[in-house]
C-alpha cells in the first residue's frame, strides 16, 4: 500500500492565528487515483490542497510526494517536477497570449526549445478544443474557455498530480459542462487527480474515492456510492440533503 | 503693466542673456537625467522591499519614504549643501569642510526625494496585481524571483507608466528649487538676469523653456493612461457579447 502511494500526508495541521483550519489530517493517495474532496465552505478544503503543493506552509506534519518529503527547501522543485494546479479564478497570465501561457513554464523552467514547446502546447489546446484561440489574450475568452486553457496550461508540464480547487465555481452555469467534460476526459488517463468540487455528478462519475471535510477534519471517506447513499456522519447527511435536495 | 510686458526693448535686453539661460537649461536637463536614474534605483529597490516579508527591511523603507515625502525638498537640498559636508568633516576629522559639487547636490537632492515617491508608485503597482498571479507562477514551479520577473513586473509596468512619468515631470520642475540653494540651473540664471535687469520677461523666457519639455511629458502621461485603461475595456465589451463557448 505504502509503495504505490504517490502522496502521503501525515499528521498535517494548519492554523491561521487562533483558527485551526486543518487538524491532524492523515491521507494516502494512490498513483493514478481520482480523489474528490467535499465539504462545506470554510471546512479547510482549499487549505488542504494548497498545503499539498506548499502554497500554504503546514503548521506541523509531513507531506511526502513519491516518498520524498516536501520541505521549505525543495518545494519549488517538487511542484515543478510533480504537480500542477487549476484555480477557481483561472489565474491565466493576462499579459500573455493563450499560447504563451502554455509555453512559458516549459521554455523557462524545463528548457524545452520554443518550437517544440509551441507544438506541444498546440496539441493540448486541441485537446481542450481551443486551438483556434492560441493567439487570443485570456481576457477575450469566456470563463469556461479560460478555465480550459488553464487546464491545458497545467498539463503541458506533464505533471503526475493535478490539483483542482473548485474549477467550476466561478463559472456561469452554462459553461460548467464544457470544463467538466475536459476533466472527465482527463480522468481516463493515469494522472493522479485531486479535485475540490461541489459537482456531485462529476464526483460520482470519476472519483475512486471521496473524502468529506468538516471543521478541519476528515469526517467521511469512501467510494462515491458509499458516501452519497449511506453517509455515516450527521454533518455529511445534512450537507448532502442540501446539495442533492 | 501690459505695456511694459510687451515692450520690445525689455524683451531684447532679456534675450541678451539667452546664452546663460541655455547653459542653465543644460544643467537642468543633466540634473534631471542623472537625478531620475538615482530616483529610479532607489524607487525600485525600496518599492520591491516594501512588498517583501522581511520586517526590518520593510521598516527601513517605510521610514525613508515617510521622511523624504514629509519634509520640503528645499531643506533637503540645504542638508546636502551644509549638513553632509559637516558630517563628512566630523567623520574623517578633516580640517576643512569638503564641499559637494553643485551637480552632485542637485542629482542627489531630487533623486533621493523622488525616489521616495517612485518607491510608492512601484509598491502599489506590484500590489495591484492579484495574488492569484503569483500563486499560479509558484504552482508551476517558478521561484519567487522568477514570478516577479516573468509574471508580476510585466503586468505592473503598464499600470505604473503614467504615475512614473508624472514623477519624472515633477522631478524636472523640482530641479528649479536648486536655484535657491546652489544654483547654476535654468531658474538660477533666470533669477540672476531678472535681478540685474529688473524685467519680468526673464521669468517668462524660463517658463517657456520649462514648458517646452514638461508639456510633452504631460501628453505622454495621457497616452500611457489611455494605454493602461485599454485592456479592461476589452474585457467589458467581451462580457456583453459572450455566447455559448462550445468546444
Ligand atoms: N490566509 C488565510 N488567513 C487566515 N485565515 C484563512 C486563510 N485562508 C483561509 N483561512 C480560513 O481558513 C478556513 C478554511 O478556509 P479554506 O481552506 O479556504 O476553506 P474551504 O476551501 O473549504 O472553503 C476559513 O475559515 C478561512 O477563513
Ligand atoms: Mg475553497
Amino acid at each position: 500500500m505504502e509503495s504505490n502511494a504517490i502522496i502521503r500526508i501525515e499528521h498535517l495541521r494548519k492554523r491561521f492565528g487562533d483558527l485551526q483550519v486543518l487538524d491532524n489530517i492523515n491521507l494516502n493517495i494512490k498513483k493514478g487515483e481520482k480523489l474528490v474532496i467535499l465539504g462545506p465552505s470554510g471546512s479547510g478544503k482549499s487549505t488542504l490542497i494548497r498545503c499539498i503543493n506548499h502554497l500554504e506552509k503546514p503548521t506541523s506534519g509531513e507531506i511526502y510526494i513519491e516518498g520524498e518529503q516536501v520541505t521549505q527547501k525543495n518545494w519549488i522543485r517538487m511542484s515543478r517536477d510533480h504537480m500542477a494546479m487549476v484555480f477557481q479564478q483561472f489565474n491565466l497570465y493576462p499579459h500573455k497570449t493563450v499560447l504563451q501561457n502554455l509555453t512559458m513554464a516549459p521554455v523557462k523552467l524545463h528548457k524545452v526549445p520554443k518550437k517544440e514547446a509551441e507544438a506541444s502546447a498546440m496539441e493540448y489546446l486541441e485537446r481542450v478544443g481551443l486551438a483556434n484561440k492560441a493567439d487570443a489574450y485570456p481576457q477575450n475568452l469566456s470563463g469556461g474557455q479560460q478555465q480550459r486553457v488553464a487546464i491545458a496550461r497545467a498539463l503541458v508540464t506533464h505533471p503526475d498530480i493535478i490539483l483542482f480547487d473548485e474549477p467550476t465555481s466561478a463559472l456561469d452555469p452554462e459553461m460548467v459542462n464544457e470544463v467538466l467534460d475536459v476533466m472527465v476526459q482527463l480522468s481516463k488517463e493515469d494522472i493522479t487527480m485531486i479535485c475540490v468540487t461541489h459537482e456531485m455528478g462529476f464526483a460520482r462519475q470519476v472519483a475512486d474515492r471521496v473524502i468529506f471535510l468538516d471543521s478541519a477534519k476528515i469526517v467521511e471517506e469512501g467510494t462515491p456510492e458509499e458516501v452519497f447513499t449511506n453517509p455515516k456522519s450527521e454533518r455529511t447527511k445534512a450537507f448532502f440533503s442540501k446539495i442533492l435536495h | 503693466m501690459l505695456e511694459s510686458l510687451l515692450d520690445p526693448w525689455r524683451w531684447e535686453r532679456s534675450l541678451q542673456d539667452f546664452p546663460d539661460y541655455l547653459e542653465g537649461f543644460g544643467m537642468t536637463l543633466r540634473v534631471t537625467a542623472a537625478g531620475w536614474l538615482i530616483a529610479m534605483c532607489i524607487g525600485i529597490l525600496l518599492g520591491l522591499i516594501s512588498t517583501k516579508q522581511n520586517k526590518a527591511l520593510k521598516a527601513v523603507s517605510r521610514i525613508y519614504i515617510q521622511f523624504f515625502q514629509n519634509t520640503p525638498i528645499t531643506i533637503q537640498f540645504f542638508f546636502f549643501y551644509v549638513g553632509v559636508p559637516a558630517i563628512i568633516k566630523q567623520l574623517f576629522h578633516m580640517s576643512k569642510a569638503y564641499r559637494l559639487s553643485k551637480f552632485v547636490i542637485g542629482i542627489f537632492g531630487v533623486g533621493l526625494y523622488h525616489g521616495a515617491y517612485i518607491a510608492e508608485v512601484i509598491r502599489s503597482g506590484i500590489e495591484a496585481v492579484p495574488g492569484g498571479q503569483k500563486e499560479a507562477a509558484l504552482s508551476q514551479g517558478f521561484t519567487e524571483n522568477q514570478a516577479m520577473a516573468y509574471v508580476i513586473l510585466p503586468q505592473t509596468l503598464k499600470m505604473i507608466l503614467p504615475p512614473l512619468t508624472s514623477q519624472t515631470l515633477a522631478l524636472l520642475k523640482n530641479t528649479s528649487t536648486l536655484a535657491m540653494v546652489v544654483g547654476l540651473d535654468l531658474m538660477y540664471y533666470a533669477d540672476k538676469s531678472v535681478g540685474y535687469t529688473g524685467y519680468f520677461q526673464g521669468y517668462l523666457i524660463a517658463a517657456a523653456m520649462y514648458f517646452a519639455v514638461c508639456f510633452p511629458l504631460a501628453m505622454l502621461v495621457k497616452v500611457f493612461e489611455r494605454n493602461a485603461a485599454r485592456n479592461p475595456e476589452l474585457k467589458r465589451k467581451k462580457k456583453k457579447s459572450r455566447g455559448g463557448g462550445l468546444i
